[in-house]
């Protein structure tokens, strides 16, 4: 078993697309919040306000650097996401594949590694 | 592109499967024999050809495959012949009947006339939506075992007659305590294997939790399944922290914090609130014990008054020796050894947990603590004797040597 996040990646089109039918897709997106917790495998989920009143953080320069959003380059938009805890990456990958999405927008899904997977500091360890 | 995994689709399908087919046949054992059969015709033609709705096709195929099974019956007993005869039946679930379908299911696969392992098995495999080499490898018992506690449950179900409901109000809670405990006792062989070479098994520890999580999206209204759910988060929190890098055994004591999840301690608190209601039940009183440890940074600023009164609780709503024995360790963290040993003392001249290992354990723990030393070291040794997981045994083992 492992946590898995699933995580909406959008363009302005899509996020035009989601907002012009917010309404369905929000009562959609709760259903499938339900199918989730009663699969017993929801952890949590959050949507992301739009990428317009955020700001970037920049670490390019000695001191960060704050300027408005979106992000410059950055095609693809980070709009949400979804923690799953599930037994399998392809459980992961099936539960993906129910998420209400626009199409043209895509959903990445990443493993959230345990404790002891974490590398641990190879200066540190084996000295003790 | 276009692969779909059966066995990922089946884990997420398998119970609102069964539970619909059992109630469009009115039959557990068809119902579950035909998902099975549609399993398998998955593994052979997905591969090949991937459905665009893998849930519906499995659905669609079961149901096919009941109405197979329900013919042949008819052609044997003329029964059913109605049914068998009008296979449009509307494909289209109903939510709010899915959902008591699969409570359903749950407390069939757990029904008191059933064996603690059929139970056990039958709901890994028909609510969990576990492979019969899943649940093989989960308990340590060869795969035909599992096969074979499943398929006599089936029958017995069949043969008792076995109603396939949410028990009435009257047998609701002892049929939900019946589900809780199978629940448990999923957890417990995950959390303290009581076999095999390794302390913790995760992967059926995070079993249980799954169905007891869909347990409390089912029956919100009822505590205890929350103060269970809390129990399971609360203890599997401590999993990382509880086995050294060779596999051994680390105790609370010892335990490094920073390494308790604290996502699912979070979880595991927010489930004790929602278990705390109406007063807490037994499974409460043991998720609120787990929560006086994981709010505590170290064994030092825990409020062991406060877990000794919560055993005192629990000794009152669920007595058993085990409670007493850990009341007595309660009480030598809050007031010392010299009560927690009288508390013990009174165990042993009682007689009330003959050959366990954990008696002599905690005995020899608190005579040492009182300076009691040769006593302590043969209390532990024989502690050792007695105990059958090779990782504790090295532990006391090495815990009377230093006693020397």
């Amino acid at each position: 078993m492992s946590k898995y996040m699933l995580i909406m990646r959008g363009t302005d089109e899509t996020n035009a697309a989601m907002m012009a039918s917010i309404d369905e897709l929000m009562a959609t997106t709760r259903q499938f919040i339900e199918d989730t917790v009663k699969a017993g495998v929801f952890l949590a989920a959050e949507g992301l306000d739009d990428p317009g009143k955020g700001v970037v953080v920049d670490f390019s320069g000695e001191t960060p650097v704050v300027t408005d959003g979106p992000y410059g380059e950055t095609k693809e938009l980070f709009g949400g996401f979804f923690l799953l805890d599930v037994a399998s990456k392809e459980e992961a990958v099936e539960w993906a594949k129910r998420v209400p999405a626009v199409r043209g927008s895509k959903i990445e899904v990443r493993r959230v590694p345990e404790d002891d997977e974490v590398p641990q500091d190879s200066e540190s360890s084996g000295r003790v | 592109m276009g692969t779909v995994d059966v066995e990922a689709v089946w884990r997420i399908e398998s119970a609102r499967i069964v539970a619909a087919l059992t109630r469009f046949t009115g039959d557990f054992g068809l119902a579950e024999d035909a998902a099975q059969e549609a399993v398998a015709e998955a593994l052979v033609s997905w591969p090949r050809a991937a459905p665009t709705d893998p849930a519906g096709w499995l659905m669609a195929t079961a149901r096919r495959r009941a109405i197979d099974a329900i013919r042949r019956r008819t052609a044997l007993k003329d029964r059913y012949a109605l049914l068998a005869a009008d296979p449009a039946i509307d494909d289209d679930i109903d939510p709010d009947k899915i959902d008591d379908d699969v409570l359903a299911l749950m407390f069939v696969s757990c029904h008191p006339v059933l064996s603690r392992e059929a139970r056990v098995a039958l709901t890994l495999r028909v609510v969990g939506g576990l492979s019969s080499e899943q649940i093989a490898r989960a308990f340590l018992v060869p795969v035909p075992t599992v096969q074979a506690r499943i398929t006599r449950a089936k029958k017995t179900i069949a043969a008792a007659g076995v109603p396939f409901e949410v028990p009435p109000v009257g047998e609701r809670r002892e049929r939900l305590a019946a589900v809780l405990s199978v629940l448990y006792v999923i957890f417990t062989e995950g959390s303290t294997a009581t076999s095999g070479d390794r302390l913790l098994r995760p992967d059926v520890a995070y079993e249980a939790i799954r169905l007891a999580r869909t347990l409390a999206a089912l029956q919100p209204d009822e505590p205890e399944v929350h103060g269970l759910l809390a129990l399971c988060e609360l203890t599997a929190a401590r999993f990382p922290a509880r086995t050294a890098p060779d596999g051994s055994p680390v105790l609370l004591a010892d335990q490094d914090r920073r390494r308790w999840d604290y996502s699912a301690i979070r979880r595991g608190l927010a489930a004790l609130v929602k278990a705390s209601a109406h007063g807490l039940g037994p499974y409460g009183l043991q998720a609120s014990i787990a929560a006086a440890h994981a709010s505590a940074r170290s064994v030092e600023e825990t409020d062991w008054d406060r877990i000794v009164v919560l055993y005192e609780a629990l000794g009152r709503v669920a007595p058993s020796p085990v409670v007493e024995l850990n009341r007595a360790v309660a009480v030598a963290m809050a007031s010392g050894p010299a009560p927690a040993l009288a508390i013990v003392d009174e165990l042993i001249a009682t007689d009330r947990l003959p050959g366990s290992y954990l008696v002599p354990t905690v005995r020899g723990e608190l005579l040492a603590r009182l300076g009691r030393r040769p006593e302590a070291r043969a209390e532990l040794e024989l502690a050792a004797r007695l105990c059958a997981n090779q990782r504790e045994r090295s532990v006391l083992l090495h815990k009377a040597a230093a006693l020397d």
